[in-house]
């Protein structure tokens, strides 16, 4: 339960005005924040002026515009480097670290493409996931072991919705050669322990892989404290715009992947048979980048540091907490997850009572909340779990307790029209 | 607060209290039908009489207020229907559900109350739930010919309905 004074923290949100969509539109209540994130003014505006001001295709121009539109791209990346912590030991950010992607689905079906080769993998090789996995980190890796043989291992979470070391210890043993596990569940909203997995996945001697859509938007996140090989994340889901996503990789592991897409922009030189790879990073971009994009997701991390985002965790968890204990409180509402509101990054599922899902969604949306229904992209984890859909809600730091109390007052609504009272 | 018309008193009673939701002794002919992202699964059985006519008309299975309601207005509708009859009506359900009939007049004439369910033209991810039923029927009827000569027990393949109800990451 929260205190009087942490309740009066998320009464209101200091952040809405930011958020064309949110401070026009009053009246929405929007709690999908873990499908997309809304985007303040200063990323739309950045958008707007690279097309205004530096629009050119980048790296190949020799003239201002194209030198400027490819510094901006430089620049985003080494923002973003600096923002995962991946920096050297003098403090300096690795921007060659960081490869666009369209998304960080993109992201990981790259590392299932070209890691499997770097490892070797073969017949009787582990490929280590967990049961809480996106599809995005699913199917990449079905493909990759039906095609060389290779078992694809589930970690799965106790009863506490953890999954704990001793399970770690059972499923990561010297057959697996690439480990690759959400940061954050999208669905449970717990955070894995990616920690204590990479340790015992290189002790192993396999390569760690972490999906961090779900937490780099709203923990902050450190590539070396994770002790991760390679981070996979969506601008989309952090106030960026949509169409551009990450990968971090070591500078030696990328450098031994070969490419991913092929094309123009990615090599060095090319002949009638052979071509030259360019170095990392621009040998995973083929093709003209989203250069507005990765300005506009500069702008979009400039937000967040200007706002601390330590300042924006602690609220997250507050208004996660506010949301998990205002769930509970209704007896006909049975939550998916943990029922300790502190556990819960942004998300919370949860089922009301003999409704499915898709109506409580549809009913909620008459009252301008936005809530997700359905199995969220994580079939196996719905199916272990014995559900075949859930609601969810999830907040980010422009929330306020007003939104949850909509939330609350919507499905009680929903009761009423299948109870008759 | 508005509530969407839809899920008003008359359509929450058939989705709680179906008439024609049990298992039907001696089906004609059964038919399955899934959409697995909503995990509505419903088995649509008739029994046709000796003119060919559409003489009982039940489903069971498990889903959502919409796909449940729709099943359940379907059923009522279908009795005395001959197969053509309800190839044609379950046509025109899909029409009127994907906004491309309109007279609700006609609609209302036709349809009876599966009438009530024009809303959901406006609510594109719903347009799934509400067509299963009427999709199953007419699969199972146009599978198996719809000259109303069908005597044997027919299972039919069990359909699968790739929707999308996913999340880019």
């Amino acid at each position: 339960m929260l205190t009087p004074d942490q309740l009066k923290v998320i009464e209101e949100s200091p952040y809405k005005a930011d958020f064309p969509l949110l401070a026009k539109n009053p009246d929405i209540v929007f709690l999908d924040s873990a499908a997309t994130s809304q985007r303040p003014e200063q990323v739309l505006a950045a958008e707007r002026t690279f097309y205004e001001t530096m629009n050119a295709n980048p790296l190949r121009g020799l003239y201002r515009l194209s030198v400027e539109a490819t510094e901006s791209i430089e620049q985003a990346r080494a923002h973003i480097a600096r923002f995962i912590g991946a920096v050297d030991s003098a403090g300096r950010p690795q921007a060659s670290e960081i490869v666009f992607t369209r998304n960080a689905s993109e992201s990981l079906n790259l590392v299932a493409h070209t890691l499997p080769q770097v490892v070797g993998l073969g017949p009787g090789d582990d490929v280590v996931i967990s049961i809480m996995e996106h599809h995005s980190n699913i199917i990449p890796w079905q493909q990759v072991c039906a095609a060389t043989g290779a078992n694809l291992v589930y970690l799965r979470p106790d009863d506490d919705y953890t999954i704990t070391p001793a399970e770690i210890e059972a499923k990561i043993g010297p057959s697996a050669k690439i480990v690759s596990v959400t940061h954050v569940s999208n669905v449970l909203g717990v955070e894995n322990d990616i920690a204590a997995i990479a340790m015992r996945a290189h002790e192993m001697g396999a390569v760690m892989v972490v999906d961090g859509a779900q937490s780099v938007p709203h923990l902050t996140v450190d590539v070396h404290e994770l002790g991760c090989d390679l981070l996979a994340f969506s601008a989309h889901k952090m106030g960026g715009p949509m169409g551009i996503g990450v990968l971090w990789g070591k500078a030696e592991l990328l450098d031994q992947m070969p490419p991913f897409l092929t094309g123009g922009e990615m090599i060095d030189s090319v002949t009638e048979t052979d071509a030259v790879w360019a170095p990392v990073p621009q040998k995973f971009e083929a093709g003209t980048q989203d250069a507005a994009g990765s300005f506009a997701f500069d702008a979009a991390l400039t937000y967040l540091d200007e706002h601390d985002m330590d300042v924006l965790e602690e609220r997250e968890r507050l208004l996660a907490t506010y949301l998990t204990d205002q769930l509970a409180a209704l007896d006909f509402v049975k939550i998916v997850g943990p029922s300790d509101g502190a556990r819960h990054v942004g998300a919370v599922a949860f089922n009301v009572d003999g409704v499915h899902p898709h109506d409580v969604a549809s009913i909620l949306d008459m009252s301008n909340v936005c809530i997700r229904a359905g199995h969220h992209c994580a079939q196996p984890l719905l199916t272990y779990l014995g559900e075949s859909s859930t609601c969810r809600a999830s907040v980010a730091f422009y929330n306020d307790k007003q939104d949850i109390d909509a939330l609350v007052d919507g499905l009680k609504t929903v009761w009423q029209v299948f109870n008759g009272r | 607060m508005a509530v969407n018309p839809l899920y008003n008193a008359q359509f929450i009673d058939h989705a709680q209290h179906p008439d024609y939701k049990y298992q039907m002794d001696d089906p004609t002919m059964s038919h399955e039908g899934i959409n697995p992202s909503c995990g509505d699964e419903l088995t649509f059985s008739v029994r046709l009489a000796d003119d060919g006519t559409i003489e009982e008309a039940a489903f069971v299975g498990s889903g959502c207020a919409i796909s449940q309601a729709s099943a359940d207005m379907m059923s009522d509708l279908m009795v005395d229907k001959t197969p053509q009859e309800a190839i044609e009506l379950c046509e025109l359900f899909k029409r009127m559900i994907r906004g491309e009939e309109t007279d609700v007049e006609m609609l209302e004439e036709q349809l009876d109350e599966a009438a009530m369910l024009r809303d959901i033209a406006h609510m594109p991810a719903r347009v799934k739930c509400a067509e299963l039923a009427w999709r199953t029927l007419q699969e199972m009827l146009e599978e198996n010919g719809v000259a109303g000569t069908m005597t044997a027990t027919v299972n039919a393949a069990c359909d699968h309905d790739h929707a999308h109800d996913g999340e880019d990451a």
